[in-house]
């Protein structure tokens, strides 16, 4: 009994009276079920009811090859037709190129803030920097790249800047979860791997990384959803465009959130309203499929370990 | 957790040296641990319906080290200088990574500064106390105060909905949910965070709101005479209560994936220890999942806030601006803008430097702002566990195994 | 190993990417109807270069430049022309900085930005090409009133917040027989900056007899609740009841929301349409000088038919200065958008056509940009 109250970090030294009056324990223990699960279907209310507007309204379009294959060009706000292939490929690419750059400077963050820095000074002030990161808000970011991009390099707006400033706003989100994974992997599995003379290097890689596998892949997915949904730096950093373009370094770009923007200020127009949520199922069909995915990578890298 | 504890061995050449004593301990836990580690697991598989994932991966996890173990101490493994050197590398990588993190900020935080205090200086009225917002021209006038209060009170009221929520979703997958149901829930939630908040926003003002309306006409006439609630005239379309909702819902699922991961790797001898004692399952929760989870949670909950804080378009949809001559109104039920919404209605007329600064001024203030939130709840989570963040069990564990034997 | 299984788990990763890139080759669209697309093009009579033309700006334009492009496509298919709807500010600021080739704007540029865009032009003049008519409506919805008349002084009192119920003598007076209720007014306005209220301000100015005491603006300054571009204020004046705004007619109509006649003084009240548009334009006055098109409008209009409240969107561009392509680029498709073929299409969309008399002094304008 008093190991479990000593191995309890937050427990503040009480003891758990396990002993007490069983009939008061569980009410508590009914009570906080009933609340659990009554949280449960509060959350699942809007949030089917969001998924449900956007399925039932969006599939339809979704179901021509069209859709899939072919750009807007040419289709106005009251046409029919074309499809949305230029804005997934504008979408697929940013975020891409956002991930390269971001992922791999905050997963090596995290590894630094739980490994190498913990405790240090330097340590906190990278802390202190990600805390700051978070605050920023996407327009800001995207006034930042657009202020250094355009202003100051004088270069054109392109796909390059919009992930740029993508780059700002994933890193904080898939440093801070992989942060959290890391630190809840148990100092038994570091030990243990120390103690067979293993390197850090190689037990960070082989045992610390691998164990926390899946919180960090869902923290890259949650932080691929945001950026990809983003709307803000595509509005600042590139052109909308309703053709092909394949080229993240020249020439105005489409993307499912600009798509969307461009539609839904003409909603009362049946055309217009029936890409904006095909659009949009589109988009998190996208986010669905890199899930399952990262799922897959994740089962196979973490369960066959050799 | 500084070296001695063994989180982190010393990445020096005698690094063998020092770890010595520790290899002991370890190998006389492991030979304890292990099985027991085993049978605990397979047993609650078979008393509780509901094995969550987290299991799964720390046994894999003990698996892989397990496996480690094995293939390299069969002469593949060089215990001398290429761990150094690769110490070095990675270890500089991963420091390089925490530099740039810091360099990337410091950057935009000076190029920022360097943007709003021109605008700032020639400034006429008080940045931080008033109400007004004419930036540009000759006669530049603006203040963030009503912008602060809209952006803080709806952001707070989204994690009072959302925080207590998510927590509770988050339980529910992992340790309520019947197996077959946690995974596709997860799945789901997981999905809703991809939903592009420009349709949160659509979806608010199209479908929600008007629901919302009833609602709001019974709370402000209930408690009306409380400022906060008071009725405004006019339309209740597009208030603050409307928009805290809906970004209450926009943050849920982020707040709940990563709480829900973190939940899921309590160590499963923590809640089997808690189980084996007799403790009901909201009792285990309390005294082994909450307590190791809660940095996570915390952090978890930062992000969203950041994201609240932050929101742009689905703000900028769904609340209704008030015009510049009738008086403030402090009333949730009332409209408003928040610092994002507001630069993203006028950043198509950003026509000079200084109009620009005034905005970019703005949002620095959001940064200050969610920087200081974070403080604070950081502070909190130290304050409530003292010592150390992660748990300290390690030496405890053995020394109570060691009294137990 | 680890490391070489991160590396696989990384290369699989990048690798899918690619294959869901590549794997669906995307095409354009088949021009809609165009059935024969070979007659279409031999009969063409600009010839068509090829290439890229950006342009950004006003939003009022965006459905007409839109339609206009996509008409223009079926003639000149490889030319890629992109309109970002982001505001008149934008359009200006996007076009001083090179961003893009032309610019579209609700309102003619004004001197410090004709001196930008000058130094953008590499020293030659921009010049501002009127191009669109959009009618400005002021929208309502108010149950049981299917019409609506309002004249200007009524019109500034009630977005001014003076006029505060629906029943109020100065609009019974003007809406006789038709039973207003006594509910409070409620105003949406544009929260964005827009040349659709800074139009809309100066009628109010200049019909108003006084009553609208602001000045004319693209930021509002009167009562009301703002919401965010005209599909926000048509979504809100749709969802609330007794409620008014003022937004471009092809909201309006496609919102289905009523929309008010205008006493002007003429004697009738005039009806919103593309003739009743087009007549106060041809009241305009020239307001630029050399071959700057720019118009002064004249929101105060008594001329018989002429609906007062419009806004003339540009396309603002260099007469000299641009690369030998670009120029050919934007020759090409604004002599398109100001042809009798480019207007055309603009009448179902709820704009006004240029009248004769300014469409052959925009053509001439834009032949003459070298």
């Amino acid at each position: 009994m008093t190991a479990i109250a000593e191995n309890t970090p937050a427990y503040d030294g009480k003891v758990l009276d396990l002993t007490g009056k069983s009939g008061a324990r569980a009410f508590k223990n009914t009570l906080a079920t009933v609340l659990i699960v009554l949280a449960f279907a509060v959350a699942m209310i809007p949030l089917l009811w969001i998924l449900w507007t956007v399925v039932s309204k969006g599939y339809h379009l979704l179901l021509s090859a069209d859709w899939w294959s072919q750009s807007q060009r040419g289709i106005t706000v009251r046409r029919a037709g074309g499809g949305a292939y230029h804005a997934i490929m504008g979408t697929l690419i940013m975020a891409l190129i956002t991930a390269l750059v971001a992922v791999p400077i905050a997963i090596l963050g995290a590894v630094y803030l739980v490994e190498y820095g913990k405790g240090t000074r330097a340590a906190k002030v990278v802390s202190f920097m990600i805390d700051i990161l978070t605050g920023v808000p996407s327009i800001v970011a995207a006034l930042f790249v657009y202020a250094v991009w355009i202003t100051v390099f004088g270069f054109n707006r392109v796909g390059f800047a919009v992930s740029l400033s993508l780059v700002l706003l994933m890193l904080p989100v898939v440093l801070r979860s992989t942060e959290e994974m890391l630190k809840l992997v148990p100092d038994e599995l570091r030990e243990a791997s120390y103690a067979l003379g293993v390197p850090k290097w190689k037990t960070i890689l082989k045992v610390v990384v691998p164990t926390a596998f899946g919180g960090i892949i869902t923290g890259v997915m949650l932080g691929l959803a945001r950026v990809m949904g983003e709307t803000a730096p595509l509005l600042i950093l590139v052109g909308y465009s309703k053709n092909i373009n394949l080229n993240p370094f020249n020439g105005f770009m489409g993307a499912l959130p600009t798509m969307i923007n461009q539609d839904r200020t003409e909603l009362a127009l049946p055309n217009a309203a029936d890409r904006v949520w095909a659009a949009a199922l589109t988009l998190i069909l996208l986010v669905l499929a890199l899930n399952l995915l990262a799922r897959l990578i994740a089962r196979f890298s973490t369960i066959k370990s050799k | 957790m500084s070296s001695p504890d063994g989180t982190a061995p010393p990445d020096r050449p005698d690094g063998t040296a020092a770890e010595e004593p520790k290899i002991e301990d370890l190998v006389h836990e492991d030979a304890g641990t292990t099985p027991q580690f085993g049978g605990l697991a397979s047993e609650h598989a078979d008393h509780e319906a509901a094995q969550p994932a987290a299991e799964v991966m720390t046994e894999s996890g003990v698996e892989a080290a397990g496996t480690t173990a094995t293939t390299e101490t069969d002469g593949k493994l060089d215990l001398g200088p290429v761990g150094h050197l690769g110490d070095r590398l990675f270890g500089g990588l991963a420091r390089g990574s925490g530099g740039l993190v810091v360099l990337i900020v410091a950057f935009v935080g000076i190029f920022l500064l360097a943007l709003a205090i021109p605008a700032l200086v020639d400034d006429k009225s008080n940045f931080l106390f008033s109400r007004i917002w004419e930036p540009g021209g000759d006669q530049p006038r603006f203040g963030i105060a009503a912008l602060f209060y809209t952006t803080v009170i709806s952001s707070i009221i989204a994690m009072l909905i959302a925080v207590p929520i998510a927590i509770g979703v988050a339980l529910f997958v992992t340790y309520y949910a019947p197996k077959r149901l946690a995974a596709p829930v997860a799945h789901a939630v997981d999905l809703l965070a991809a939903v592009p908040s420009i349709i949160y926003g659509l979806w608010g003002i199209l479908f929600f709101a008007p629901i919302l309306r009833p609602v709001i006409n019974g709370l402000s006439t209930a408690l009306g005479w409380i400022p906060l609630f008071e009725k405004p005239p006019g339309d209740n379309v597009g208030v603050v209560f409307t928009a805290s909702v809906v970004l209450a819902i926009m943050i849920l699922p982020v707040v709940t994936a990563i709480s829900r991961e973190i939940f899921a790797q309590t160590p499963t001898t923590h809640r089997e220890g808690a189980l084996a004692l007799g403790a009901t399952r909201w009792e285990m929760i309390r005294l082994s999942v909450l307590p190791y989870g809660r940095s996570g949670v915390v952090s978890a909950s930062m992000l969203g806030l950041g994201r609240a804080l932050g929101e742009t378009v689905a703000v900028l949809i769904i609340l209704s601006v008030p015009n510049g001559n009738d008086p403030w109104n402090s009333s949730i039920f009332a409209g408003g803008e928040t610092f994002a919404s507001k630069i993203a209605n006028n950043a198509a007329e950003f026509d000079s430097p200084e109009k620009t600064g005034a905005y970019i001024a703005a949002g620095l203030v959001l940064f200050v702002v969610t920087f200081l939130v974070n403080s604070a709840a950081r502070i909190i989570v130290d304050r409530s566990t003292p010592g150390t963040k992660r748990p300290r069990r390690n030496r405890r564990t053995r020394a109570a195994e060691g009294a137990s034997a | 190993m680890s490391v070489n299984r991160l590396f696989r788990v990384g290369s699989v990763a990048v690798a899918s990417l690619g294959v869901l890139a590549l794997s669906a080759c995307g095409s354009d669209p088949e021009p809609a109807g165009s059935s024969s697309p070979d007659s279409s093009t031999s009969s063409a009579g600009a010839e068509c270069p090829k290439g890229t033309l950006n342009a950004e700006g006003s939003s009022a334009q965006k459905n007409a430049i839109e339609e206009v492009i996509s008409k223009y496509n079926e003639k000149c298919a490889d030319v890629t022309v992109n309109y970002n709807p982001t505001g008149s500010g934008a359009g200006i600021k996007q076009f001083n900085a090179s961003q893009v080739d032309f610019a579209g704007s609700d309102s003619a540029l004004k001197p410090d930005e004709m001196t930008a865009a000058t130094k953008r032009c590499a020293g030659n003049a921009a010049v501002d090409l009127p191009m669109v008519i959009g009618p400005v409506a002021i929208a309502y919805n108010v149950d049981g009133v299917t019409k609506l008349v309002l004249d200007g002084p009524t019109a500034a009192k009630i977005f001014q917040g003076t006029i505060k119920t629906w029943n109020d003598p100065a609009i019974a007076k003007l809406n006789a027989g038709v039973t207003l209720p006594s509910a409070p007014i409620s105003v949406f306005f544009r929260s964005d900056e827009s040349g659709t209220t800074e139009n809309f301000t100066k009628y109010l100015k200049a019909a108003g007899g006084g009553a609208w005491t602001g000045e004319p603006a693209k930021k509002w300054t009167g009562t009301g609740a703002g919401k965010e571009k005209s599909a926000g204020v048509a979504e809100g004046v749709k969802s609330s009841k007794n409620s008014i705004t003022y937004v471009e007619w092809s909201y309006a109509v496609d919102n289905k929301l009523g929309v008010a006649q205008i006493e002007t003084g003429s004697g009738t009240p005039i009806e919103l349409s593309a003739d009743s548009a087009g007549k106060a334009l041809a009241a305009a006055k020239p307001a630029g000088t050399g071959s700057d098109l720019a118009l002064k409008l004249d929101y105060a209009t008594k001329a018989p038919g002429a609906y007062p409240i419009i806004l003339v969107t540009y396309e603002i561009a260099c007469t000299k200065g641009l690369p030998a392509e670009k120029t050919a680029l934007v020759k090409s498709f604004l002599s398109y958008f100001v042809s009798k073929d480019g207007q055309a299409s603009l009448t179902d969309l709820n704009y006004a056509p240029l009248p004769a008399e300014i469409q052959t002094k925009v053509e001439a304008a834009i032949q003459a940009i070298s």
